[in-house]
Parts: structure tokens; sequence; C-alpha cells
């Protein structure tokens, strides 16, 4: 199985430019696919065994309602339609994080119900914006993080692929960027050790595991001790958000991806003055706002993420 | 005579004199209540300015003019804003001198310095 990873990575890395309203990428050992949205649509990948999907939503940020989005609420709905409307159910859906804008109890409780719609499990892992109340945290883990550890991570398995919910949004310190710190690092060893390689792994956390942008704090200080124990892995999946566009990346066996918010894009790292949202007219918001669908296919290892906009 | 109109001379200036020392403590009075105070914007993600040096007893007040919430949190656990959304303020009173670091808890490339000293 080794030698079959062992491909050309860099063909992956430059199959992955696309352009347009979505983009479906999938590797199977590091060798890479990539078709357009509308093509993948037309003529889904072949599966030889029952695949089972996922959905990523990230940056909710309900009770935002500033430019260039007046109301989260709404675009967060639209999301969840779009979940609604995909052509394979999923089993579940991911929510990498920022699910309030100032974890206020009315925010956590219109994105529950509005996510209760649609009757699917979710999972939850905190954004910054989540950890704002007096408790700094309790009252997103008191609702959404029944169950888990420390700061509110947690793994779990389906359909023989484990899934690793990690926190990098607690306790930050000064000058510093995400941090998973050493409690959470001693789990994440315990909770890897014994399971065999050829295990696929979904790693999903708010603030991308690998330095987006340094200047912009996009990134995790700590995460390079992750990744050392996920190294062993034949298939990693890292779904991160927070920086509210889609970005993508291969290292080793390792593939990284963020997700759209559904709530207000944030600039290309260095464009701007800041990464405060991109205030784009109304009628380009919808086109920066979207959903991530993650398809398995067992037997190859194969994930294959399709983001769409909130427009396509 | 003469040596009265001196008295009195002596007399008036005295009470010139204490009353413009009465006048000059009012002054004092009403100055004593205005303690020294300073101002950090935090705009684009940045404390302007980073650093600031106050004297002793000033009162530094922050003011959120990003569109995302921000806080205050001292280094050492000296001071900690709650959330400061758009146009939120916070303000803290610097005692004693020394050097006083800070940063946004949320967003920690965020930091910033006051410089207290007499």
């Amino acid at each position: 199985m080794l030698d079959d990873m062992n491909g050309d990575r860099r063909g992956f890395l430059k199959c992955m430019a696309w352009a347009g309203t979505g983009a479906l990428f999938a590797f199977d050992g590091g060798i890479g696919s990539s078709v357009g949205l509308d093509a993948a649509l037309a003529s889904p990948v072949v599966r030889s065994a029952a695949p089972f999907t996922f959905a990523q939503i990230s940056d909710s940020h309900i009770g935002f309602n500033k430019p260039p989005n007046a109301d989260a609420r709404a675009t967060f709905r639209e999301a969840i339609a779009k979940v609604k409307a995909l052509p394979q159910r999923p089993d579940f859906v991911i929510h990498t994080g920022d699910v309030s804008q100032l974890s206020r109890d009315e925010e956590f409780d219109d994105a529950d119900q509005m996510l209760k719609e649609l009757g699917l499990p979710v999972f939850f892992i905190p954004g910054e914006h989540d950890m704002l109340d007096p408790d700094g945290g309790k009252a997103f883990l008191k609702r959404f993080g029944k169950g888990s550890r420390g700061a509110g991570w947690y793994s779990f398995d389906h359909r023989g692929v484990h899934f690793v919910a990690l926190v990098n949004v607690a306790d930050l310190k000064p000058g510093g960027m995400g941090n998973l710190g050493a409690e959470q690092l001693a789990w994440l060893k315990a909770d890897l050790s014994g399971r065999p390689s050829s295990q696929p792994i979904v790693v999903f956390a708010h603030i991308p595991l690998w330095t987006v942008y340094a200047d912009w704090g996009w990134g995790t200080d700590d995460s390079a001790e992750a990744l050392k124990l996920l190294a062993r892995f034949g298939s990693v999946t890292v779904l991160n958000g927070h920086i509210h566009q889609i970005t993508q990346k291969v290292e080793g066996r390792i593939a990284f991806h963020t997700a759209r918010s559904t709530a207000f894009p944030q600039p290309a790292p260095g464009t701007a003055p800041s990464p405060g949202p991109l205030k784009v007219p109304p009628e380009q918001l919808h086109d920066m706002l979207g959903i991530t669908d993650a398809v398995f296919v067992r037997g190859h290892d194969r994930i294959a993420l399709i983001d769409s906009t909130l427009t396509a | 005579m003469t040596r009265l109109f001196k008295m009195l001379t002596f007399q008036a200036a005295t009470l010139a004199t204490a009353g413009l020392m009465l006048s000059t403590a009012a002054a004092m009075t009403r100055a004593a209540p205005m303690p020294a105070a300073a101002s950090v914007q935090i705009a684009n993600f940045t404390f302007k300015a980073q650093v600031v040096t106050v004297k002793p007893g000033t009162t530094v007040t922050w003011t959120n003019a990003d569109d995302i919430p921000h806080t205050v949190t001292s280094n050492n656990g000296l001071f900690k804003s709650k959330v400061l959304d758009s146009g939120d303020k916070f303000s803290f009173t610097f005692a004693k001198p020394g050097q006083f670091g800070y940063f946004c808890s949320l967003h920690p490339h965020m930091t910033g310095t006051i410089v207290v000293k007499a």
C-alpha cells in the first residue's frame, strides 16, 4: 500500500488549479485528479463500494450584520438548504467553528434550530468567536460539546474512517497563532496509537493546521506536532475554516483544505490592510459563500471534496 | 500718618497675595479631578499606537473601530476586557510604573504595550 502512495504529487498539485463556482478534487494515495464541478455532477465518480458523504459548513457567524452581509442568519439558512439539496444525502454534517459572532445564547440557539431542520447529526468544534462568553467557551461546550474533552476535542469512527475534531482557539498566546496545547496533543497521540496506518483519517479544526499567512495569524503554532503523529497514515484529510475562502495544499500524504464561510468572505492573504470582512457588492456575495461536500469511495482511500457556492 | 499708610498698604498687599493664593488653590482643586488620559484605537487588526507611554495614574481607553470583535487582554492577567464589538470601549488605569504588554485574545498576533513611567 505504501508503494502506491509514492505517486506524482506534483501532478496532483498541478491539477488542483481550478476556477469558477466549484471544483472537485480527489486523491488516491497521492495521485489526484480534478474536474470542474459541472462535469463532476454530470458524471459522478465511479464508486466501487458503498460510498458515503458528509458535508462541511463553516464560519456561520450568526449575529453578524455588517457589510457585506446584513443578515448572516439568512445566508446560513441558504447554506442549509444547499446541504439538503445535495444529490446524495450526507451521513452527517461538520461545522468547523465560528458558529456565532459573539457567543450569545440567542446566536447559538438560532444556529442550533436551523441546523435541526437538516435532521442529520452535526459535529461541532469552536472557533474563536464561540469562546467569548464570560467563562471562555463554556456556553458553546454546554450546547455543542457534549462528550468532548478539554476545550472541546473528540474523535469518532464512521464506516471505517476515523474522524478527529481538534480545538486550536483556546488559551491563545500573545503574539501567537492558533494553539493546540500539550494536553490535547497527548490525547491525540493516545487516540491515534494502535490504529492501522491504512485507516483513512479526517481531522477537522477551526484555524488552518498549516501556516497560510503568519502576518494575519492564519496558522497553528504547534500544528507540526499533530502532523507528525498523522504522518504514518496513508490517507489524511485536514478540513479547516477561519479564513473564509478556499485554500488547499498537499504535504506528504496529508491533504489540507479550508472551506468558505456562510456569512462573509475575507481577503486573500496580504491583499488588504487587514483580514477584516471583504466588502463585496451584494450581487457578488453569494458567489463567495458556500459549503463543502466530502465523498468517500471505500476501497480506494479516496475522498473527493466538492465546494459549491450559495449561487451555484 | 505715613506709618499708618504703610501698614494699610502692607495689609492690602497681604490680602491681595492671599486672594491670589486662594484663586490658585481653587484652580488646582478644579484641575485635580481631571485624570491623565490616553487612547488607543483598534483598527485593521492592530493597536494604534502599538506602544503608548503614559504617567502613573493615567487611564487608557481602547476603542474598537473594526467590523470584527476584539479584546484587550493583559499578558500577565492584570486586565482583560470583555469582548469589544464595533465601537465598544474599554478603560484601565495604570497606577504603577512598568511595561504592560497586552494582546487580543481572539487574534493573538495583535499585540501592544503600555509603558508607564513618572
